[in-house]
């Protein structure tokens, strides 16, 4: 296994951008003579398990590039893969290296992790770096990858929520702020820019193998906290069908907003008790006890700031995207929670 | 899950279980729809209000046929009572209906989904936030739903008030051009008699969060209900003033004034 390090410079100095290259007929003649190059995906997030289901779909029809700016991966030899922080200068490089043909951003950092300004540097400014740079190298098409928190939960959402409905979240809680504004940040290239051809993802609760999220991790744990009385609806979209949504959308293009989920819908406590956990309940009245029992007990699997997530529905409408990209999920809700439940040797 | 299906083996009969199977209903895997409707809850709900349907209010209803068989319809009453009960009533005897049964969806206050218990066993019952959005996607499913026009101002109001109706929204008829649907209107009688309130005292329902907090003995009353269902009202959709959509609010508003006093005439005796 080989992995390349953040020393582009040289390698950039040998290639020609991409726009340069693509005018020249000789090297059109040159290509038709030779088997055809593949074409080359930018895939980053390289650390996380969807970011490596994603890989594993493409890698036989598109050469891929890893990046990640958490930790260094090592995935196989046929892909790069880099450490690096998209902010800084050396970043511009891989475009200037590779000629990019389309971006998968699902380096989101989640608002489990890091502090918020380091979110907000890593997720808006370090997005508005890779579509600046998506623009000036000429990519034709960037998915981003957003989620479902950007609604907001909030007492008075209504079910199926519309790619068109408010993002509430940045309003409820300042840790969302960032997941917000990285999505108004897309929508303003989406717009400004339509050759770039954005699709913005938003999808359910992501979980399965491998799957660290908020989520994830209460349904892994034997005795995740929930809040009495509140059950909310919920929906759940296993990894692999995520990882064949992107494909999806990759394949087709239709810029815009879609939603990602599938039909089915459960309740937050049973999803829990399919899933082999015993609930500990939190006392959810006045609302502001739960967020400060969650604050003392600092769990990664029960933020304060995802308290109302556990507590109102955030049920969103994914029959565009279906219907936009001939989407269907496979793994049925059952079979989700039955692999949380085998896990605990239940 | 485990109290669900113990309750579930203890009150619904077989007979029950497949009356409630036959009605249609797009529901997930698990027995959910996106509102948080649970077909186990809906069934226990039923039995578990059978006594209180029957023997306790002795409700007698009075048009019912007039409710389509199928396809999307909005049942506009008038809401009393301080708790909702009259949506209940409603529901279940739509449910329970020898010709062509429903499962209508009640739409609830927006203060019901920030109480601990009572909002999910609604939902799961089939009652759901009163949203414009969730009514219009209820009607694109071909639900029968239950409005209250009236809102709060109508089950909050005192015992000194009953049987007039308060201020109409007029999102409803909206949505019922909007989506070609007709509305039936249902006068209910005998609900104001369930919690007769003398007073509200505003500042402690300010303080608790809570729409009103009534002055009323703390006890349900077991008043005799009348549900009568009008004759289905059709509103075209034409592109309309504000003042012409409350021209036809005050139509809908006459049905069940005028279903409100036939069911007073054949009430015979408040109890």
């Amino acid at each position: 296994m080989t992995t390349h390090k953040t020393e582009l410079k040289t390698a950039t100095k040998k290639r020609a951008p991409r726009k340069a290259a693509t005018t020249s007929t000789k090297a059109q003649k040159d290509s038709s003579k030779t088997p055809r190059k593949k074409p080359t995906v930018l895939i980053t997030g390289a650390a996380g398990a969807l970011a490596q289901q994603v890989i594993n779909r493409l890698r036989k029809t598109y050469q891929i590039v890893a990046v990640d700016f958490r930790e260094q991966t090592f995935l196989s030899d046929d892909i790069a893969c880099y450490k690096l922080d998209f902010n800084k200068r050396v970043f511009e490089d891989l475009f200037k290296t590779y000629k990019f043909d389309s971006v998968i951003h699902l380096g989101r950092i989640q608002s489990s992790e890091e502090t918020r300004l380091r979110r907000y540097n890593a997720n808006v400014l370090g997005t508005q770096k890779l579509m600046d740079l998506s623009h000036k190298y000429g990519i034709r098409h960037v998915i981003i990858l957003s989620t479902y928190h950007v609604y907001g939960a909030d007492a008075y959402n209504p079910a199926l929520i519309d790619e068109e409905a408010p993002l509430k979240a940045a309003e409820l809680t300042q840790d969302l702020v960032d997941s917000v504004e990285l999505e108004n940040l897309a929508n303003i290239y989406l717009w400004k820019f339509p050759d770039l051809n954005i699709t913005i993802l938003r999808p359910c609760n992501i979980v399965g193998p491998g799957v660290k999220n908020t989520i994830a991790r209460l349904l892994s744990s034997s005795y995740p906290p929930c809040l009495l009385g509140f059950s909310p609806m919920m929906q759940f979209i296993h990894i692999d069908d995520m990882a064949d949504a992107i494909e999806l959308a990759h394949k087709k293009f239709h810029r815009g907003v879609y939603n990602v989920a599938p039909n089915d819908w459960v309740a937050f406590q049973d999803a829990l008790e399919l899933s082999g956990c015993t609930p500990l309940p939190v006392p959810s009245i006045p609302p502001m006890l739960p967020r400060l029992i969650a604050r003392i007990l600092n769990l990664k699997s029960f933020p304060a700031y995802l308290v109302n997530y556990f507590k109102y529905p955030v049920v969103i409408d994914g029959r565009d995207f279906e219907k936009a990209f001939g989407f269907k999920a496979k793994r049925p809700l059952k079979e989700i929670f039955r692999s949380y439940r085998d896990l605990k040797g239940k | 899950m485990k109290l669900k299906s113990y309750l579930k083996r203890m009150f619904v009969s077989e007979e029950l279980e497949q009356k409630v199977n036959r009605i249609e209903k797009p529901l997930g895997s698990l027995g959910y729809d996106p509102w948080g409707f649970n077909t186990d809850t809906n069934k226990i709900a039923l039995s578990l209000f059978s006594g209180i349907y029957n023997k306790y209010f002795r409700v007698e209803t009075h048009g019912i046929e007039n409710v389509p068989d199928s396809g999307p319809v909005l049942i506009v009453a008038n809401h009393s009572g301080q708790l909702p009960i009259d949506g209940t009533l409603v529901a279940y005897a739509l449910a329970n209906r020898k010709h062509a049964p429903r499962s209508p969806r009640a739409m609830i206050e927006r203060f019901f989904p920030t109480v601990p218990f009572v909002g999910n066993v609604l939902n799961q019952m089939g009652a759901v936030l009163g949203d414009p959005t969730n009514c219009a996607k209820m009607l694109e499913n071909g639900e029968a739903v239950i409005v209250f026009p009236e809102g709060i101002r109508g089950s909050g109001k005192l015992y000194k008030d009953r049987y007039q109706l308060q201020r109409f929204g007029s999102g409803f008829v909206r949505l019922a051009m909007d989506h070609n649907t007709p509305i039936v209107p249902v006068g209910v009688v005998g609900c104001e008699e369930t919690i007769p309130a003398i007073a509200d005292i505003k500042p402690l329902a300010k303080l608790l969060g809570i729409p009103y907090v009534p002055v009323a003995l703390p006890v349900v009353f077991p008043a005799k209900v009348h549900l009568c269902f009008g004759k289905p009202i059709y509103f075209d959709n034409q592109d309309l003033t504000e003042e012409q959509i409350v021209r036809r609010v005050e139509k809908v508003k006459k049905s069940i004034n005028d279903l409100i006093a036939k069911g007073l005439e054949l009430r015979e005796a408040i109890f």
